[in-house]
């Protein structure tokens, strides 16, 4: 392909909707997964876990799975720790044991691992094994967490990652991993002053994320290396942590990540990876991991929170002051969960410009298992908050629920709770959008007899994680192709068409002729993670960066042979350089937003690089004599900036409403004494085809973040933030009942209704 | 228990040794095939989708003994002239998935519903495809994919 360096930014590559990369292999079933692997030697590995949810371990006996026929070999934790003395790992706590020290803290921790050749034989001895436990006490609740004399870990261990928890370090007999607090203004003096107090609490259920590919490790302990091939966000999260696990330089591991079926915030940091890798090295072999489905009920799930919400409002609907408190269940691992309660934390008053603020967000751990990143990081739990909290105040004031919007909604420039002035935050712009696509304005068909409509909406707003950093390089090769080396894993949000993108249109090249590797650590640079929506503008900076750097590179070495890069075919201007197709030209780009750290109050003038913006507008159907809903329509308005790849852009919208809208409808984990009794899809639904609403629609508003590559920002998370509130103020628009816990069953709507009637049914 | 079974894979003669306990998603990986994947593991999900004797199938609910003298057909069977067929076109066209775990078991449904009802009703679709989960929930995509294979194998 004889191409010349064409323009940059013209528009031929960014903002096009061109076709996934990797469509083809995905239709034809040839896409690599690490569910696909396979090395020669390997073994298989089953975890027995624990049957309580809190209880020290007296004994652990093996000798029945020892001597079945095929195992390889079983490991406790007093195998663990030869290989690595301090078996802990995590992100913001090294809480997490590789295989459970002593104690165990939720049913379903991994106490003892199998391997055999045979994964029949390792799930058949996993099952041999008797573990004697003393039960202790153990906490579920988030609120009781508070004050529960079951403690689930006796001394704090903070990770070390984040400077703001060191202050944590062996803190003992507390169930609270993280208190985040924010004051601005005065709350109480302007609760003491306003016409009208308004206070309700609100509550979400646990879920989970249901990749349709489960966890899965492959660890091959090479003679140089440890190489893991696995199912992660984050790749350089990865390897940094095993090396410091193993007490060994970075670069004696190495972390492959092909495609993932799924991972939705599920597959970051460490989740299989530590016991594999430490299982290989034990064994001498390469080892596989593949949870199951219902084992991925233990790994990872959503905090379940409780939210009380309190606003001081003024006779015509100003909100002059709020106080949030939230207490979010973490499990019986941090994982993530104390980022959780701060970054999103500081964004529960809403997206409302309000004077007084005071924020409490708790992170804490319970004997459940454990909570992390999901699909919004916390967002979606606040936003469900703060958004009935405003219709239950514009119904209590006869207001209308976008005039009260209108009227608080956080401008163009205006400070946020934290202090940071919003910028290119398309609030305003989406909420109006939004109430043009629903025709709020006009009359609305309330319907009649037993089957009654209604409508809400909703907005909410996030703040990108930060400062993280992104690395990219871009290589230029003699016949004019190109190659991205990046870290940043697609999952399926289409992050290798979207840096293809970006590099195309940053270097002037067809977007056909170039190629993004998939994450290697021996090969493709740092990466934070691919998490929280973070990916298309940190490592589309990053990636642009390089691209540029290359495009220099390419001008100069055309200048250098005394040809013009404008007209002359890269190949030959390589050809002229070199006598031959030889040679490379690398672009490096590396991006870290600036950021300024909050300080005692919460406060700071620089909280994060862009403002991701979202709302949904519901219409409902409600029986009135059984409580079942059906939702007639579904809009759905984002602040993307300007889209990278318009069709991609849709799906993640559309996407991330349908997640949602099962975990507004009906997902939710059950438990009985800390033991999920519906850890399987038969009794846990996801959305199918037949939950699509009848009418759904998804935009992404006329939008430019200025800050970002080519005025893009991220998009994965967006669509989550307005359905669940938008959806309980539609059913009490139609029937008046005031939903407060998620998830909205028919069952709740029929027992309001009941209620509202004065013939209450029994619990 | 061991035993040796013949089939037709994807229209040649293969013979393997299984496992009475194994299922099929285990004799296709034996053959070097990862298109039906084993997620759910309890014929829920549709990732695992295999054609087995003309019908769909869960590939893993389906003992590999009972697979002995079967036409089992895969994702992989090649198209005759090496292309995409129109079904595999119009997912890439409409951009029917995400992540790729399920599509397999998508596409072989779709091609099922139109041998059945080459121009298939809304409620044909949902019913057909209900079935089959996306967690990336591209529902809205594939609705529109099949809709295009339609009009493209009648075309």
């Amino acid at each position: 392909m004889a191409t010349t360096l064409g323009k940059t930014n013209s528009g031929a590559a960014f903002g096009r909707s061109i076709p996934r990369v990797e469509a083809q292999a995905k239709v034809t079933g040839k896409a690599e997964y690490v569910h696909n692997l396979r090395l020669p030697g390997m073994l298989y590995g089953k975890v027995h876990r624990s049957t309580v949810a809190h209880g020290r371990i007296r004994g652990i006996d093996v000798s029945a799975a020892k001597v079945l026929p095929g195992v390889y070999a079983v490991y406790t934790a007093a195998d663990i720790i030869k290989l690595i003395p301090e078996p802990y790992y995590g992100p913001a706590f090294h809480d997490q044991p590789i295989l459970a020290v002593d104690k165990v803290h939720h049913v379903g921790e991994p106490v003892a691992l199998v391997l055999a050749a045979d994964p029949h034989v390792a799930e058949a001895a996993a099952q041999l094994i008797d573990v004697d436990y003393e039960e202790l006490p153990a906490v579920f609740d988030e609120v009781e967490a508070m004050t529960s004399k079951a403690i689930v870990h006796e001394v704090l261990k903070p990770a070390g990652t984040f400077p703001d928890l060191k202050h944590l370090k062996g803190k003992r007999d507390t169930n609270i991993a993280l208190d985040f607090h924010l004051r601005r203004g005065d709350a109480q003096k302007a609760f003491a002053e306003a016409d009208h107090v308004f206070e309700h609490t609100f509550r979400t259920q646990q879920v989970l994320h249901v990749p349709l590919e489960p966890f899965v490790t492959v660890a091959d302990p090479t003679p140089n290396q440890l190489v893991i091939h696995t199912a992660s966000q984050s790749p350089s999260f990865v390897r940094i942590e095993i090396a410091r696990l193993l007490g060994w330089a970075e670069n004696k591991v190495r972390v492959k990540v092909p495609y993932l079926g799924g991972g939705f915030g599920a597959k970051l940091y460490i989740k299989t990876e530590a016991l594999t890798a430490a299982a290989a090295l034990l064994a001498g072999r390469p080892v596989k991991i593949s949870l199951t489905m219902e084992e991925q009920f233990y790994q990872i799930t959503k905090h379940a929170a409780t939210l009380r919400i309190k606003s001081g409002v003024s006779k015509d609907g100003k909100v002059t002051a709020r106080e949030c408190e939230v207490w979010w269940n973490g499990g019986a691992y941090a994982d993530i969960g104390p980022r959780v309660t701060q970054k999103s934390g500081f964004t529960a008053p809403g997206p409302y410009d309000i004077d007084h603020v005071s924020i409490d967000s708790y992170a804490l751990y319970t004997n459940l298992p454990a909570a992390g990143a999901l699909r919004g990081f916390g967002i979606p739990q606040l936003v469900w908050a703060y958004e009935s909290h405003t219709d239950m105040i514009a119904k209590a004031l006869k207001m209308d629920p976008l005039a009260i919007r209108r009227k608080n909604i956080l401008r163009e420039g205006r400070p946020q709770a934290t202090g940071t002035l919003m910028r290119d935050a398309g609030i305003e712009k989406v909420l109006e959008r939004l109430a043009e696509r629903m025709d709020w304005e006009k009359s609305f068909d309330r319907g009649s007899g037993t089957l009654r409509r209604g409508r809400g909406i909703a907005i909410g707003f996030k703040a990108s994680i930060s400062p993280t950093t992104s690395v990219a390089i871009v290589n230029v090769s003699a016949d004019g192709s190109c190659m991205v080396y990046c870290s940043t894993v697609d999952m399926g949000q289409g992050s290798d068409t979207a840096m293809a993108q970006f590099a195309a249109e940053a270097l002037g090249i067809p977007v056909e002729s170039v190629t993004v590797v998939h994450p290697d650590t021996d090969v493709t640079p740092y990466d934070m993670a691919t998490l929280g929506s973070r990916s298309t503008y940190h490592m589309g900076h990053a990636v642009k960066l390089a691209a540029e750097d290359a495009r220099d590179k390419l001008m100069q070495l055309a200048k250098d042979v005394g040809l013009s890069a404008e007209t002359t075919p890269i190949p030959d201007i390589f050809r002229k350089k070199y006598g031959m197709q030889a040679g490379n030209i690398v672009g490096v780009g590396s991006y870290i937003p600036t950021y300024t750290s909050p300080d005692a109050h919460g406060q700071t003038d620089n909280a994060t690089p862009f403002w991701m913006i979202g709302a949904t507008g519901a219409e409902v159907e409600v029986d009135t004599e059984t409580g079942e809903f059906k939702i007639t329509r579904l809009v759905n308005l984002v602040d993307v900036g300007r889209p990278v790849n318009p069709a991609i852009v849709e799906t993640q919208i559309s996407g991330a409403t349908m997640m949602q809208l099962g975990f507004t409808l009906f997902e939710r984990m059950d438990f009985d004494a800390g033991q999920c009794t519906n850890a399987s899809l038969a009794d846990y639904k996801i959305p199918g085809i037949r939950d699509v609403p009848l009418v759904m629609e998804n935009e992404a508003v006329d939008m430019v973040q200025q800050s970002g590559p080519f005025g893009a920002k991220g998009v994965g998370e967006s669509g989550t933030f307005g359905v669940s509130p938008a959806i309980a103020s539609a059913i009490d628009d139609a029937v008046g009942v005031r939903l407060t816990s998620l998830p909205l069953t028919a069952e709740a709507v029929y027992r309001g209704l009941r209620a509202q009637a004065g013939k209450p049914l029994d619990e | 228990m061991q035993r040796n079974i013949e089939f037709t894979l994807n229209g040649r003669p293969v013979t393997a040794q299984v496992g009475n306990h194994q299922n099929l998603v285990e004799v296709l990986q034996g053959q070097g095939l990862f298109g039906a994947r084993e997620s759910c593991a309890q014929g829920l999900c549709g990732c695992c989708t295999v054609i087995v004797n003309g019908a769909a199938v869960s590939g893993c609910l389906t003992l590999a003994p009972l697979i002995d003298g079967a036409d089992v057909r895969t994702i992989e069977e090649s198209q005759a002239d090496g292309q995409l067929d129109p079904v595999q076109q119009a997912f890439v066209e409409t951009g029917a998935f995400q992540c790729g775990f399920c599509t397999p078991g998508f596409v072989l449904m779709t091609r099922q519903l139109l041998d059945a009802h080459p121009q298939p009703t809304d409620d044909e679709i949902r019913h057909y495809l209900a079935g089959n989960l996306c967690r990336c929930a591209a529902y809205p995509e594939i609705i529109k994919a099949v809709r295009i294979a339609a009009a493209k194998r009648k075309g």
